[in-house]
């Protein structure tokens, strides 16, 4: 589970030599739209000898290719992928883009003769990938899917608001379809870097509607990510109640239980459980608390 | 004559700059030429040593770049001098 995914562009020397210390939870190296089309060699070159080289490194790596009908993308797999990255990020995402990608890295990573595991994150900012989006998470090596609602306004002819009100189904359908089968919905990045309580507030809306976490594209929206996306004081709090009272329920042989004039049932304790495991997780609390 | 030309003069960044020639010459110029000048001299001779190249001129604008950015510029100079 990770709650920020930290866009770094791919041909700046200043933001990749600090990705490490930033403090997301996930780093993407972007060689799509930071990157210049005249650059896109120089930025698969710096990131590459980054990774081989570097002594420390994110606690996850992703690479945001170019999309699939562009002339780069081929030349980007040949050069990125490698037993230190964890996961590709494709743009406008469809799902027989990700089926020929899925088999296209298959064949570079076997002839590399890497060991790793490499998963693919869907970059839904399309309404035709939005309507896939059921289709695109099941298959086998998604690990993600990425909201990109820039380029969904863009591709709808609708104007991005403050509230994000226009944005509310493609988050809440993404949302749903990823948890259907336990992967990461990831919500999209908020542009104005600037505005701290605004970025909260976004977050705030795509955390409940069931996002998990959120792409960020400036080191200080972390901390406000962080924040958001892991489970607060008071939840945490609650939860244990929750948890000790299911414990003397079980002791007194009671099937049902109530705390504080509500009924406890099975929903209500999952919910506890997966409280308490993200915040152990994210270091909300400590093993032996 | 055949030239490549890789990276910046931003912080951090290199501007390296190749072109063909019949021997080999290294020109260094780095903000930090008094305490780095050697360990960057290495990065060249032993980037251009795997790529089995002996006799080009390279001309190193260095704004304080680590090591893996001054091969990544060096190499990414080399393939576009000979695309050109």
């Amino acid at each position: 589970m990770n709650r920020s995914y930290l866009f770094v562009p791919g041909n700046n020397p200043s933001m990749i030599q600090n990705a490490d210390v930033f403090g997301a939870d996930a780093v993407i190296f972007d060689l799509e739209d930071s990157v210049h089309v005249n650059e896109k060699d120089n930025a698969r070159s710096l990131v590459r000898d980054y990774l081989a080289t570097h002594p420390v490194l994110p606690k996850k790596i992703v690479i945001r290719m170019n999309a699939m009908n562009t002339p780069f993308y081929e030349a980007d797999l040949n050069h990125l992928l490698s037993d230190r990255i964890d996961a590709i990020l494709l743009p406008k995402a469809r799902r027989d883009d990700i089926v020929l990608l899925t088999n296209i890295m298959k064949q570079i990573c076997s002839k590399k003769r890497l060991i790793k595991p490499i998963n693919i994150i869907a970059l839904v900012d399309l309404a035709s990938s939005l309507l896939e989006v059921e289709s695109i998470v099941a298959i086998d090596g998604v690990e993600g899917v990425l909201f990109g609602a820039e380029d969904f306004a863009s591709d709808m002819e609708i104007k991005r608001s403050e509230t994000g009100e226009e944005i509310f189904y493609p988050r809440a359908r993404i949302a749903c379809a990823c948890k259907a089968y336990g992967i990461e919905a990831i919500d999209t990045p908020y542009t104005d870097v600037l505005n701290d309580e605004g970025l909260i507030q976004d977050a705030q809306k795509a955390q409940g509607l069931g996002m998990t976490g959120k792409a960020a594209i400036h080191p200080r929206q972390i901390e406000a990510i962080h924040t958001v996306f892991s489970p607060s004081k008071d939840q945490i709090l609650w939860a244990r109640k929750v948890l000790q009272a299911l414990k003397e329920a079980k002791d007194k042989g009671l099937g049902v239980f109530s705390l504080d004039g509500k009924m406890i049932d099975k929903p209500i304790i999952e919910r506890a459980k997966t409280i308490i495991h993200k915040a152990h997780i994210y270091g909300s609390v400590t093993h032996d608390e | 004559m055949k030239i490549g030309i890789a990276g910046t003069l931003e912080s951090n960044d290199v501007l390296i700059t190749v072109r063909e020639s019949d021997t080999l010459k290294i020109d260094i110029h780095s903000v930090v030429d008094l305490l780095f000048h050697d360990q960057i001299d290495a990065v060249i001779r032993k980037t251009l040593a795997e790529k089995k190249i002996d006799k080009i001129e390279v001309l190193c604008e260095d704004r304080g770049a680590l090591d893996y950015t001054i091969r990544a510029r060096l190499l990414t100079a080399l393939k576009r001098m000979e695309a050109v």
